[in-house]
């Protein structure tokens, strides 16, 4: 395999990387899998897009964010509010993003911007490797670095600290006078503004998508946040952080090691799927192993 | 200071299984007050907790802090001022977070919650103090994760927690009935302690008849919904467990109540 997909892949990695921290919120911190996340990504991504093409590729991440979060704080109140479970709040607002995120896009079905300017253009040539491009690569990194380090910043605030609190004990959060509805809103705020942020990174890079790119968004990060933690140790939050972006760069290789090995990129979700399950099983199977062994130990 | 007026609760009304758990209880409590309930299961003591903290709906009646109406306050902003513990040693704290965060967060209990980090370096040494009291070696332990004390631990660490701002009313659901004899009389010294530095105005449902009668300045009786009888310090002094136990049977409670008293 050639340097120059290894780096592509590391790229994507670092890219579904926000994607992942995203989920990491709702899904480990508050024990909501929001699904939310396939339609708020590509909501990211088309108002991110749609501002590329004006010229405006700044404030196209910013409207990525916020447009992210208002998809979340509309799931957290059909979940809060009218009291629909975590999953179906999610699948109702990702299906109603389907048509929003069209009519961002204009009814267009894909978003093409090769000649504008974005914020990978500024750095291009800046830093090289082995005779290749690795700029963007950097500032892929360093977005990353930050937004790892605030989000570890804010789990450690007061406001964090309710957050974590909700998911962990509820009953015990609402007799500290938080307000967990509150919190949990936040909670699917913060986790689909990073994920549209991180579909506004996506669309920077790769200067097109199709609104259909959003399908399997959960389970792949989902993926990152399950292998990161089967490979790395996560007892502190920090590491747990930085557990989920290895997770989401080695899926990324994962899935171009399969490509390179020939799984034809129709199998791709198929895949996908797959890996999730087997990370899934990881610590069942270990259990299980271990028992066995004590017991023929024992014979 | 705490004061419950004509309060009824009646679960599924106007349905087969409608049932009458508070009937026209007026209660009212002094401040300072360490007021101690018996009474048979489904007596309705956590249904009245549960009133006072605005865990369920009332059917009708009055409840009243420090004169100010509450009756109609959600329950996460009565708990700026109420605090309770329950006899699972686990509904109380954050088992994934460490001691150090979990006392941060009802440290911050009251206050909005902002962005500045939670815990301080300040606050760090204050929490030691406080644990330091409790004598059990949690001021060494700061940074462990919650889930790994012991279920004593955490009743202890869980009545820090609910006192380290000082609540105007404190509500204790049988919580050291989980507890092994030797911890469960451990965390009711420690109780005793912190109701009385910080004269807490206390109210604490218990099954230890015994217990009822030495701790606190006031027993209450429950039966059916209602109180039956309201006992004083000097009262409490001259009654004996045989005598509680004789005024059960006198209001025809079961048997099988008298028993699970009596354990």
């Amino acid at each position: 395999m050639s340097l120059i997909i290894l780096i592509g892949a590391l790229d994507q990695g670092l890219i579904f990387a926000v994607l992942s921290l995203g989920l990491f919120v709702a899904f480990r911190i508050l024990d909501l899998p929001d699904l939310t996340v396939d339609g708020s990504f590509v909501t990211g991504l088309a108002l991110c897009g749609m501002a590329c093409l004006s010229g405006h590729y700044l404030i196209g991440l910013l409207l990525a964010f916020i447009g992210g979060g208002i998809a979340g704080v509309f799931t957290g109140i059909l979940h809060t509010k009218l009291k629909i479970q975590a999953i179906l709040a999610g699948i109702l607002t990702m299906t109603a993003l389907y048509s929003i995120n069209l009519k961002i896009m204009k009814l267009k079905p894909s978003i093409i911007f090769y000649d504008k300017d974005t914020i990978f253009s500024f750095i291009e040539g800046k830093f090289m490797l082995a005779g290749l491009d690795i700029s963007k690569t950097v500032l892929l990194a360093f977005i990353v670095i930050v937004i790892t380090a605030l989000l570890l910043y804010f789990l450690k605030t007061q406001l964090g600290l309710s957050l974590r609190a909700t998911g962990d004990n509820e009953v015990m959060v609402r007799s500290s006078s938080i307000n967990t509805d509150f919190t949990k809103i936040l909670g699917f705020a913060i986790c689909n503004a990073l994920v549209g942020l991180s579909g506004g990174i996506y669309i920077e890079y790769t200067k097109q998508a199709s609104y259909t790119v959003g399908v399997g968004m959960l389970v792949l990060s989902l993926a990152s946040i399950i292998i990161g933690e089967a490979i790395f140790p996560h007892k502190s939050m920090l590491k747990h952080l930085v557990a989920v972006v290895i997770g989401s760069i080695i899926y990324r290789f994962f899935i171009t090691f399969a490509f390179q090995l020939g799984l034809p990129s129709s199998d791709l979700k198929l895949f996908s799927a797959l890996i999730v399950i087997i990370a899934i099983s990881i610590p069942v199977f270990k259990t299980n192993y271990r028992k066995m062994r004590k017991k023929y130990a024992r014979n | 200071m705490l004061e419950i007026r004509n309060l009824n609760v009646i679960f599924n009304q106007g349905e087969i299984e409608e049932k009458e758990a508070i009937k026209d209880l007026n209660l009212k409590v002094e401040t300072g007050d360490f007021i101690t309930i018996i009474g048979s299961n489904g007596a309705g003591k956590s249904t009245l907790f549960n009133a006072i903290s605005g865990n369920i709906e009332l059917t009708s009646g009055q409840i009243l802090l420090e004169g100010k109406d509450i009756t109609y306050m959600k329950d996460y902003k009565r708990s700026k001022v109420i605090g309770r513990l329950y006899q699972d040693p686990y509904s109380g704290t954050a088992p994934s977070m460490t001691i150090a965060e979990n006392l941060g967060l009802s440290f911050s209990r009251g206050k909005k919650q902002g962005l500045q980090l939670a815990i301080s370096k300040d606050d760090k040494k204050f929490f030691q103090e406080k644990l330091k009291k409790l004598n059990n070696g949690l001021d060494e332990r700061m940074n462990t994760k919650v889930k790994l004390l012991s279920g004593g631990q955490r009743q202890s660490l869980t009545l820090l927690m609910s006192t380290i701002v000082t609540p105007k009313v404190l509500l204790l659901d049988e919580h050291t009935a989980a507890l092994d004899p030797k911890t469960s009389i451990e965390i009711m010294n420690l109780t005793k302690e912190i109701i009385e530095e910080n004269k807490i105005t206390t109210l604490m449902i218990t099954h230890n008849i015994e217990d009822a009668l030495n701790y606190g300045n006031k027993t209450i009786v429950m039966n059916k919904g209602q109180i039956i009888l309201i006992l004083d310090e000097k009262q409490k002094a001259e009654m004996t467990i045989e005598d509680i136990l004789k005024l059960y049977n006198q209001h025809l409670i079961t048997v099988s109540d008298v028993n699970v008293l009596k354990e």
